[in-house]
């Protein structure tokens, strides 16, 4: 049975709709990566995901719950399913690196203190940060707070994490760490969307692979069906433009 | 001359320093919910927003009546609302006067409390939203998003405007003269009548020191709160 399924979701600011009718599904400790130019949407699927935009018609299913919904507090438990990892990683610049992490499940009250720093600290070695643990973000290069922030959203449990454009803000030489990270957690069997320009790695770290163009879901499939098979010409011109830069 | 010139100037500015305190206790708060006010998404008419007054959807009365607020007393002179407190009850409204004293603080603590809303609104608007966002999808609430995660950095980046204001209201203080309070200043001039000018600025002293004791004060604490950037 699919973890998550979401149903003809749509979103719409002002007159422009950015997403169309978004539908898929995807199985536990499946990699989802979707890829598309700026302004397809893509983005802005994540956060419909992560309720930081509230859709204006569709379902989101996880675990064969329906999710959706007006009251503040139920979005405040139903976005727990779903973890996020932003392009700008926004640790708390005040909290040091250990504090970011257990700042969160600490106001939940998910265990006692003890446990959740121990968890805590275990994040951070499965990040291989151990030795940050009490440096403040702004000592840290832009990988090591994203793989601290990586570790965050982690902290909760979340059935699903997800990943805005992770190494999109940092110095190419940065990226392969992050990635790395994100490696392990996919064959630690974690459930995850990753959005990404990084094509190879969608290629090589998906199970299944969503183009997204103009608010729609113009291609999806395995990553051997969409990179080497594409049978839209919008993602045969994507893909060659993607390809050209280098 | 030296001793009873520096009891009458204590005098003097043991009254400045009451106006000091008192005003930062009240202007303090009272600012944070000025700068609620002004920073207020309250629509009463939102769903008007499909019909033929959808204008009046996007009103925002509570922003509008505070920041036209602000402007007033941000835009007349203290001097000004110091006199209009003072004797304004009585004279418009036949009400029994609340003392000169009261009507200071009264004056002081609404003017400042303006200034410090525009602080303390730049400093949170300046917070970036993912901030807000990190903390949302983290399961915070509204609250705690506020207190754990935004007021610290919010603190931290409005203390260089507010330590430039507090420094200012230490001079401002000579102000409540005008409706009779006997400040420092005044008490200096008291000896002009004697042919004394020293004692005017002796009074200086005081405003100096009392100021040099609060930019290191502010030092201090923006040195405590340099442990982190942002």
């Amino acid at each position: 049975m699919s973890v998550l399924e979401v149903n003809n979701l749509r979103k719409g600011f002002g007159d422009t709709e950015v997403l169309k009718g978004i539908s898929f599904s995807l199985e536990k400790g499946q990699v989802l990566a979707i890829i598309g130019s700026s302004g397809g949407g893509k983005s802005t699927l994540l956060r419909c995901l992560n309720f930081l935009e509230s859709p204006d018609e569709g379902e989101i299913w996880v675990d064969g719950k329906q999710l959706l919904s007006d009251s503040e507090e139920e979005v405040r438990q139903n976005r727990l399913h779903f973890g996020l990892v932003f392009q700008n990683f926004n640790l708390f610049p005040q909290y040091s690196v250990l504090e970011n992490i257990t700042l969160a499940p600490t106001l939940l009250k998910r265990s006692s203190p003890e446990e959740i720093r121990k968890r805590a600290m275990g994040l951070l070695e499965q990040v291989g940060l151990t030795q940050k643990a009490d440096a403040y973000p702004y000592q840290l290069s832009g990988g090591q707070q994203q793989r601290v922030a990586i570790a965050r959203a982690l902290a909760l449990n979340p059935q699903i994490l997800c990943f805005d454009e992770p190494t999109s803000a940092l110095d190419p030489e940065l990226t392969g760490e992050v990635l790395r990270v994100i490696r392990g957690l996919k064959n630690g069997g974690n459930t995850m969307i990753v959005v990404t320009h990084e094509m190879e790695f969608a290629r090589s770290v998906a199970d299944r692979v969503i183009f997204m163009a103009d608010g729609v879901i113009e291609e999806m499939g395995t990553p051997e069906q969409v990179f080497d098979d594409p049978q839209s010409e919008k993602t045969r011109v994507f893909l060659r433009g993607a390809q050209e830069k280098f | 001359m030296f001793i009873p010139v520096t009891m009458e100037l204590l005098g003097g500015f043991w009254e400045s320093i009451k106006v000091f305190v008192l005003t930062l206790v009240f202007s303090i708060p009272l600012g944070l919910v000025v700068c609620f006010g002004s920073m207020s998404k309250w629509q009463p008419f939102r769903r008007l927003s499909d019909t033929r007054l959808h204008a009046l959807s996007k009103w925002m009365p509570l922003r509008l009546v505070t920041r036209t607020f602000v402007w007033i007393i941000r835009g007349t002179p203290l001097m000004l609302q110091l006199i209009i407190i003072f004797y304004g009850p009585g004279l418009m409204f036949d009400l029994p006067s609340m003392g000169r004293f009261t009507a200071t603080i009264v004056a002081f603590a609404i003017n400042y409390a303006c200034y410090f809303s525009e602080i303390y609104r730049g400093g949170i608007e300046s917070i970036p939203q993912g901030q807000y966002e990190a903390g949302q999808v983290l399961g915070m609430t509204k609250s705690q998003i506020f207190f754990k995660v935004v007021l610290l950095q919010v603190f931290k980046r409005i203390l260089a405007p507010m330590s430039n204001e507090i420094i200012t209201l230490v001079k401002d203080t000579s102000l409540a003269r005008i409706i009779g309070i006997y400040e420092i200043i005044w008490a200096g001039e008291q000896f002009i009548k004697k042919g004394l000018i020293w004692p005017l600025f002796y009074t200086g002293a005081f405003y100096l020191i009392f100021s040099g004791a609060l930019t290191i004060l502010f030092g201090k604490l923006e040195k405590k709160l340099s442990y982190f950037r942002g």
